[in-house]
């Protein structure tokens, strides 16, 4: 088991290597001179934009510039935002806001998914079933940010529910709209995931031997049923909080959300190399992490799945 | 060990439920938000400053706000774009041609750290901004001063000499005392010059307000600001403070306000044009603002030169623009057709220039002035117009394409690009092979700043790369004259030369809207389109 984890933990060097260095590819090679765009319509000369350049290594060829970045990112330093801040304090500022919206948002989907899905799964056919699979295709395909708007509008501004936007500090309670909306999109493909695993797995040999055993309903579907069918459903979730980091950039943006979309968004408008890259680095590493507890969750859930 | 992995795999699960429970416990203040309006703190919304606070090297909207109430120049203008006396006891000038001049200070003025503003702050601050060593985005801004290098740094102007604590001499071009409200002149206390990216983070002004402590910056958050006692002045400040909120979109803003949880928004988001009015009553705020929008024409562009077809093309596409229906249809009303290169809201605007009728619509006349500059040289191909799409001006660049097609019977089409930056890159590089949106917003409210930086051969703002000796020369013979209503004649020669030549096409001045939350009075807007916040008032 340890020597798994170390395996998969010594896999992250070679695809952040190769992460990074293909986004600082992508930034350098956009059109447009980020210097000259900082200015806006009123150009100061261009020896004012050459020592600005020199300030951000801008003046170097690619590689130097992303060598330069590597060197810097060894030592803890991710380089300094145009507005002048440094962007590990950036990282520090806006990660855990959006980790913990989405971390609210996965909780939302799970409960909601898990509890519904097995219901619908029990009830294949039924009334109840009928209904959620076509409230759940509802959600499917309504993007996400009409869902975003008339939640804003409506329980925020009129019904006054929630605040409609998010405050200074993001407190949590602020943050719960924003995380409803995103649990709610994202609810129907685990909820279908859940309820056709549970249709499955009641079908198993090993359900019906535990009915045949004489264990009680009670018994048989949260310990045999249930459990046998959450992998699936686990795994989509782990997809969700990897689209959750970066696919929240549209709500972050109707509820101003301080988080990580917002300032990449930015960042990559602006051409802040420095910004984007670190950015993307953090998030490669929180997505290959929750991978692998993921994987690990695996063996909790299915006694036969093993690591060696 | 069966049970406890059951166990495991169901704490996983109830963690993530509390985590949703917990947080639908926790929401009780929903809303309100807690700040508007209370202590006599006004919320305006702003966007994350682009560089450091420091005045000579903040350039757009987003830290110029902020500048602006952390200090206070030798001049400031009024609701108006009126001068008046800010730190400046007096400027006078000292020769008859009006390029020496001596500035008095007041005795009473000091930064919000205690120390006084003394003649040396303001010279000091000016030699930096002015050495392209420091690399300052309003760099240029000092080359009307004796001495000025763009390219060479220079250690101290040779025009700026301190003659005493409290006065010092200016040699600089005669209109030079009309920019001086401009946040590039804001005098900068001897703190800064010991760590200058440190002092951007936490900067210490002269003005009506102060920073809240060291952390009041917080990034793409919000930045708060408290009155500064400290202040001695002509101005009063009638409310305890400023929290400038950063949005990442001013829909969100303008849902804030609406909310009341938003005290001041400065510009409705053009989503919400439509109804803003309905929404906001006697809240809401409509008036001429001081951004022009234009079309720039590179005059090397094939057919576009400055010669006869060029200038009868250029007038061409002119009248055919139906200014009032896009203003209509796309801006709800909210902007002005334009009628000079300037803006209503500055001195010098004119609405009775010779040549005016080119900005009014007339297809017929556009139709015929088209079809002369094709008997010279026709027209083939499709005339595309650009602009960037990461701000909003697509739909009524499209919108014109249009009119230019319907009403000239060409083919016409918007050339996008993805992103400013690129868009500028074609543009410096004269690439662009059609015309162009452009913009000009005025540093001071003065028609020379319209004008000059545009269209003056080689300007920092020429991008049509328009060359015109007798324009120079007019321009040149304005800011020597010392006469204002003389200086505004020539100006208007100046305007109506361009007229003639059209090197770009005047659409609209830009409206400023806004609107005002319920917590908040006496909120008016100053001709830069930005509110006077000193005079808001909370409930």
């Amino acid at each position: 088991m340890l020597r798994y984890i170390l395996f998969r933990l010594l896999q992250v060097i070679p695809v952040l290597l190769g992460t990074t260095f293909l986004i600082y590819f992508m930034v350098f090679a956009m059109p447009g001179d980020p210097v000259a765009a900082m200015f806006g319509d009123k150009q100061p000369s261009e020896a004012v934009l050459e020592r600005v350049r020199e300030q951000y290594n801008l003046d170097q060829p690619f590689f130097i510039q992303y060598l330069l970045y590597l060197k810097g990112i060894l030592v803890g330093d991710f380089g300094i935002s145009f507005s002048g801040e440094p962007v590990s304090q950036i990282l520090a500022r806006t990660f855990p806001v959006t980790i913990t919206l989405a971390a609210m948002a996965i909780g939302i989907e799970l409960v909601l998914a898990v509890v519904v899905g097995l219901f619908s799964g029990l009830r294949k056919g039924k009334l109840f079933d009928n209904i959620n699979l076509i409230i759940g295709l509802l959600f499917l395909s309504i993007p996400i940010f009409v869902i975003a708007f008339i939640a804003q509008y409506g329980l925020g501004l009129k019904l006054g529910w929630f605040s409609p936007t998010v405050g200074p500090g993001a407190p949590v309670s602020d943050l719960l709209l924003p995380a409803i909306v995103l649990g709610v999109s994202l609810y129907a493909t685990s909820m279908r995931l859940t309820r056709s695993s549970v249709i499955d797995t009641l079908n198993q040999d090993f359900v019906r031997t535990a009915y045949a055993k004489g264990l009680s309903r009670n018994r048989v579907v949260p310990v045999h049923v249930l459990r046998n069918s959450l992998i699936p459903t686990i795994t989509n979730t782990a997809t969700d909080f990897g689209t959750l980091m970066v696919g929240a950039t549209v709500t972050e943006g109707i509820f101003n959300v301080p988080g990580v979309g917002n300032v990449l968004f930015q960042a990559i408008l602006k051409g802040e190399n420095a910004t984007v890259v670190s950015f993307v680095t953090v998030m490669v590493l929180i997505y290959l992490v929750v991978n692998l507890v993921v994987d690990l969750l695996y063996a909790v859930l299915d006694p036969r799945i093993r690591y060696a | 060990m069966r049970r406890s992995r059951v166990g495991l795999g169901f704490i996983a699960l109830a963690a993530a439920g509390a985590l949703a429970l917990t947080s639908c416990a926790s929401n009780g203040g929903g809303e309100g938000g807690g700040e508007a309006g209370a202590g006599g703190i006004i919320t305006v919304n702003n966007t994350e400053p682009q560089k450091g606070l420091i005045p000579a090297d903040t350039t757009e909207v987003g830290g110029g706000k902020v500048v602006d109430a952390l200090w206070e120049g030798l001049v400031y203008y009024d609701a108006d774009g009126v001068t008046q006396m800010g730190v400046a006891e007096s400027i006078e000038a000292q020769n008859e041609e009006n390029t020496l001049w001596e500035v008095k200070l007041r005795d009473d003025a000091v930064f919000s750290d205690g120390t006084p503003v003394l003649a040396h702050n303001f010279v000091d601050a000016w030699n930096y901004a002015a050495n392209v060593d420091n690399a300052l985005g309003n760099q240029y801004f000092f080359s009307a001063i004796k001495g000025f290098s763009e390219s060479e740094p220079v250690e101290a102007l040779e025009g700026l000499t301190i003659v005493d604590d409290h006065t010092f001499t200016i040699e600089a071009s005669p209109d030079f005392p009309d920019r001086l409200g401009y946040s590039a002149y804001y005098p900068l206390p001897d703190v800064a010059f010991e760590d200058m990216a440190a002092f951007g983070q936490n900067p210490v002004g002269n003005g009506l307000y102060m920073l809240d402590g060291d952390d009041a910056w917080k990034h793409d958050v919000s930045i708060s600001l408290v009155k500064n006692d400290s202040y001695v002045g002509p101005r009063e400040v009638a409310n305890d403070g400023i929290e400038f909120k950063v949005y990442a979109s001013l829909d969100a803003a303008y849902t804030d306000l609406l909310a009341n949880n938003l005290d001041v928004l400065d510009q409705i988001p053009d989503t919400s044009f439509a109804v803003f009015q309905d929404e906001l009553g006697d809240r809401a705020i409509n008036q001429a603002g001081a951004l022009t929008t234009t079309l720039a024409i590179s005059t090397s562009l094939e057919h576009f030169g400055m010669d006869e077809e060029g200038k009868l093309r250029r007038a061409a596409l002119s009248m055919a623009v139906d200014r009032d229906e896009i203003i209509d249809v796309i801006f709800e009303g909210t902007n002005v057709p334009a009628v000079d290169f300037t803006s209503p809201v500055v001195d010098g605007f004119a609405d009775d220039l010779a040549g005016m009728e080119k900005l009014e619509f007339n297809p017929d006349e556009a139709k015929k002035l088209w079809a002369e500059a094709d008997a010279i040289s026709p027209y083939e191909g499709t005339l595309e117009v650009a602009t960037n799409t990461d701000g909003p001006h697509q739909v009524w660049v499209e919108a014109v394409a249009n009119q230019w097609a319907t009403n000239l019977g060409i083919s016409a089409a918007p050339k996008l690009y993805p992103t400013f930056a690129a868009f500028l890159d074609d543009r410096e590089a004269d690439t662009v092979g059609g015309p162009f949106r452009a913009g000009w917003q005025g540093d001071y409210p003065g028609a020379y700043n319209y004008l000059q930086p545009l269209y003056y051969t080689d300007a920092s703002s020429n991008h049509g790369f328009y060359a015109n000796p007798e324009v120079d020369q007019l321009l040149d013979e304005a800011v020597q004259e010392s006469d204002h209503e003389a200086r505004n004649a020539k100006l208007d020669e100046v305007q109506e030369l361009l007229l003639e030549d059209m090197p770009s096409i005047p659409l609209w001045y830009q409206g400023t809207t806004g609107g005002f939350s319920e917590n908040v009075d006496n909120v008016a807007f100053g001709w830069n389109s930005v509110p006077i916040f000193n005079e808001i008032t909370t409930k």
